[in-house]
């Protein structure tokens, strides 16, 4: 198995809507079960802005958190393809990657982009 | 032909699996969005599940209920194979006895000629449920494979897709309109296609809201090219929340008012298509006059939506092109949804937004699949169709609906007037639940004195347990061969293939049930002449010119997009003596409609309040100062299904319901904690979801809840009455037409209880019969 422990996983979080196609797919890959995660969607707000106007009136973002089960599918990585929750998102707002490379797409994403490196 | 696609639809891998490539539909549920699925299977079972990222639309992505599909498939709760019961134990769980098909055929067949020779065919009534494939095969198995009229959607007032297709053919002539998202084999890259500069989300949250064959997250595709959004919701969404989007927070249920507001802007600011009015739409100087009735200070106070936000979003969507607006279900569940659809196609309409790239697609006169709903009903003598129950009675309803009118379905359960039905055929509804029928334990008491009731499901579900003597186990889509049909056969934007790629227990698919069954007990409909269910699609597809693929073809396609053609009303191509303009009345879109004038009902939208609100019962306002609100979707469930699935369940554990914080203070209500919502037609527990994001006067309700943990038998039946929103609907509130009913909007009021099982009985009252009237009704 390739070495990933420069990879890390992006999430472009002003669109992640929380639809758990990552938590699930995460669970079917790693046979995990329904109280157990790889990857888990966290909440932040909804808040209503002090200055909201209508275009721009809530603090509310999801995102998702891999957890220590998380290897970033290195089998599959090793196999050409993506790991089961980036390739699934519905709003394909995940993507992986040697951390450098992240960087670079990061700074051109605009506002709310994370990075986890996970190991 | 050419190939649009060029891969394999079957792919044999070298450790011995293959993989499976289909397009996924139900069941499990959805509605015909067709997503790409990618199954691999080995020794015949299914290993693993993964999305097709070949899919033109969907691109490899999946929802947690298509990645779920193993644990749905495997679960030892599914019931695979037939069983009977003694209609003696209907509500007992335990009293179910394993069968094969041979036996489940013969005793349908012996049912059915004991049914005919006592009261003649039309005593049998299908109950069809909403979204998944049995839509499409519901008709058949009324008309074409027990030979009855009556098909019956059991949701009051039909109000799901029927309202607004009915709209649509009444005043617009034309299959059910929807946003066009690129329906080509490059999608948006097409040089034919324009992106929407801003799509409006009308009582419609498509990202989880199963569209009727729109793959809602194209949404975010198009925000990510720069498409805006406005959400008109009783609810700020993530959606409508997004930086750039706007929310337009309106009271339940009033969406004609907003509408026709939004209309008196654009027409009175001039901002609309001079040449789209003056050529093809009728009635625009009525429809001018009409909206002065509606001042932005009287829809502000109607809708409770702030003037200035009506005027801006008015310019907004007037100055956007293209401009499209989504509409949802909630222009279905409302009494006075026939005239908000009426308002918000007539905005599409004056925009110049109607069949233009990026707009609302129509869909043509040329259906090319799906002929085979309809074309059941050739079996039917005109003797037997005259019988079909309810119709006589709304002219409107008839001419676009081919069911039963559910609401006098009920009635005729209840009085055996004009005669008593005394079969059922339950074909994928679990109408017990808070799904479609309103007051269900009023249908579950009526369906109870069935001389037979068969149903079709995978899992047991409170109507089958309660109800059925034959349990039919059906197939996932992954399980047999099929057809996706976006609209279900009214806008034919893009077909999909479903491929079978294993087999679990004895189940069987819709198809496969209608030819086995139609075979035996209607022998001289067409199931008689084919010798297996795949000359059957063979047919569908040879009798279609304008598909030019074979079956086998079409499998290895997967997909396919018909040729697109904008601006068809200028081309002749939407009406049936080919000339321009539209297939209506008046040759062009009816602002002004000539049929509702001539079925009685005003011509042109108007606003009526909610027939049960602060504002139209004052007398009740003090008890019941809430609108309540249900039905939104989450993407664990699909209606009523999926509890059982621990992934699934574990996204969305419990009913909820959502409580502004200001309210929930008021009655000391915290977040998490269990509520009761009741009023005076019903009551249900839910746990408080305490967000800012729903209004101080509004709550929503989950819908679909019923608990497959819990016991079984009757009255429990899993739960099933325990969080019920549709026990706090009435019956028969419907509109002239006959259509809505008001789910998305009734007053009600809250209590904090402690647990899912303190239900008191004592917190409600019974209402006065004089306040549940309708059309010269008393309830």
């Amino acid at each position: 198995m390739a070495d990933y422990s420069n990879y890390g996983l992006l999430i472009d979080y002003k669109y992640c809507d929380n639809c758990g196609s990552c938590v699930v797919a995460c669970q079917e890959e790693k046979g995990l079960a329904a109280d157990q995660y790889g990857i888990k969607v966290f909440e932040k707000g909804p808040w209503k802005k002090d200055d909201a106007t209508m275009e721009d009136g809530w603090d509310w973002d999801y995102v998702p958190v891999p957890t220590d089960r998380c290897d970033l599918c290195a089998s599959r990585l090793d196999a050409g393809k993506k790991p089961m929750c980036v390739k699934h998102c519905l709003t394909f707002c995940m993507d992986y990657g040697p951390l450098d490379e992240l960087a670079k797409k990061a700074a051109g994403l605009g506002e709310k982009v994370a990075i986890f490196k996970v190991h | 032909m050419e190939k649009q696609f060029d891969h394999e639809w079957q792919t044999p891998q070298p450790d011995g699996s293959t993989i499976f490539r289909t397009c996924a539909w139900s069941p499990p549920g959805d509605h015909p969005v067709g997503c790409g699925v990618e199954l691999h299977v080995k020794d015949g079972k299914l290993v693993h599940v993964e999305g097709d990222e070949t899919h033109p639309i969907t691109q490899g992505r999946l929802c947690p209920r298509c990645l779920a599909l193993k644990d749905y498939t495997y679960d030892p709760k599914r019931i695979i194979h037939p069983m009977k019961r003694d209609p003696a134990k209907r509500g007992q769980s335990d009293a179910w006895e394993q069968i094969t098909w041979d036996e489940a055929y013969e005793i349908i067949q012996e049912k059915v000629a004991d049914i005919e020779q006592k009261y003649g065919r039309e005593a049998i009534v299908v109950y069809g449920g909403t979204g998944r494939e049995a839509c499409m095969f519901y008709y058949p198995v009324a008309f074409s494979v027990l030979n009855t009229p009556n098909l019956c959607y059991a949701q009051s007032g039909w109000s799901c897709y029927g309202p607004r297709s009915s709209v649509a053919d009444y005043i617009l002539g034309a299959g059910y309109p929807e946003i066009d998202t690129g329906y080509f084999p490059d999608r948006m890259d097409n040089p034919e296609y324009e992106l929407t500069e801003v799509a409006v989300c009308w009582g419609k949250m498509p990202l989880w809201s199963n569209g009727d064959g729109f793959f809602g997250h194209s949404l975010i595709d198009m925000m990510k090219r720069g498409t805006k959004i406005i959400c008109i919701d009783p609810r700020v969404t993530w959606l409508g929340s997004r930086k750039g989007n706007m929310t337009l927070q309106l009271k339940p249920g009033t969406d004609a008012s907003l509408a026709l507001g939004i209309l008196n802007v654009i027409i009175n600011e001039d901002l609309y298509d001079h040449d789209f009015v003056d050529n093809w739409c009728y009635g625009f100087d009525e429809l001018a006059e009409r909206v002065n009735e509606y001042p932005l200070e009287l829809v502000e106070k109607q809708t409770w939506v702030p003037a200035d936000q009506i005027r801006t979003a008015a310019r907004v969507m007037a100055n956007a092109h293209p401009m499209c607006i989504l509409w949802g279900l909630a222009i279905d569940q409302n009494k006075n949804g026939v005239q908000a659809g009426h308002a918000i196609l007539s905005i599409m309409a004056i925009t110049g937004n109607i069949d233009v790239p990026g707009g609302l697609t129509v869909g043509d006169p040329s259906v090319r699949l799906g002929h085979w709903c309809t074309d059941s009903r050739q079996y039917l003598s005109d003797e037997i169709w005259e019988k079909r129950i309810g119709v006589d009675k709304w002219p409107a309803f008839a001419a676009t609906m081919a069911s039963t009118h559910p609401d006098e379905t009920l009635e005729t359960l209840e009085t055996g007037i004009p005669y008593a039905p005394k079969m059922a055929w339950i074909n994928s509804s679990n109408f017990v639940s808070a799904t479609c029928s309103d007051q269900n334990q009023r249908w579950y008491k009526a369906l109870l004195p069935m001389e037979f009731t068969v149903a079709s499901d995978l899992y047991m579900n409170p109507t089958i347990e309660g109800l059925a003597d034959l349990f039919l186990p059906m197939s996932t889509f992954a399980e047999h061969d099929g057809f996706v049909i976006p609209y279900y056969m009214s806008n034919n934007v893009w077909l999909g293939c479903m491929a079978k790629a294993f087999s679990t227990g004895d189940t069987k698919s819709d198809l496969e049930i209608c030819y086995e069954v139609g075979r035996r007990v209607t022998p001289h409909a067409n199931w008689s002449k084919y010798n297996d269910v795949t000359e059957w699609l063979e047919e569908q597809l040879d009798d279609e010119p304008l598909l030019p693929f074979t079956w086998d073809e079409f499998k290895e396609m997967g997909v396919y997009f018909p040729p697109m053609t904008y601006r068809k009303y200028e081309k002749g191509m939407l009406r049936n003596d080919g000339e321009p303009g539209f297939n209506t009345v008046s040759g062009k879109f009816e602002l002004y409609s000539v049929l509702y004038d001539a079925w009685g009902e005003d011509p042109m939208p108007y606003y009526e309040e909610p027939t049960y609100s602060q504002v139209s019962k004052p007398e009740l306002a003090e008890e019941y100062p809430l609108m309540a609100t249900s039905g939104a979707r989450v993407s664990a469930f699909f209606h009523s299904e999926h509890r059982q699935i621990a992934k699934l369940r574990a996204l969305n554990p419990d009913p909820e319901v959502e409580i502004n914080p200001v309210t929930a203070a008021k009655y000391g209500i915290q977040n998490g904690d269990w509520v009761q919502v009741y009023n005076m037609f019903g009551k249900g527990n839910w746990r408080a979801r305490v967000t800012p994001t729903i209004d101080e006067r509004t709550i929503h309700c989950q819908h679909g809840w019923w608990f497959p943990e819990e016991d079984g038998d009757a009255p429990n039946l899993y739960g099933v009455f325990k969080a019920n929103f549709n026990l706090l609907v009435p019956h028969f509130n419907v509109g002239n037409l006959g259509f809505g009913c008001p789910a998305k909007g009734i007053m009600a009021n809250i209590r904090k209880v402690a647990s899912l099982e303190d239900q008191n009985e004592e917190n409600y009252q019974q209402v006065p019969p004089v306040l549940i009237e309708n059309h010269g009704r008393i309830y």
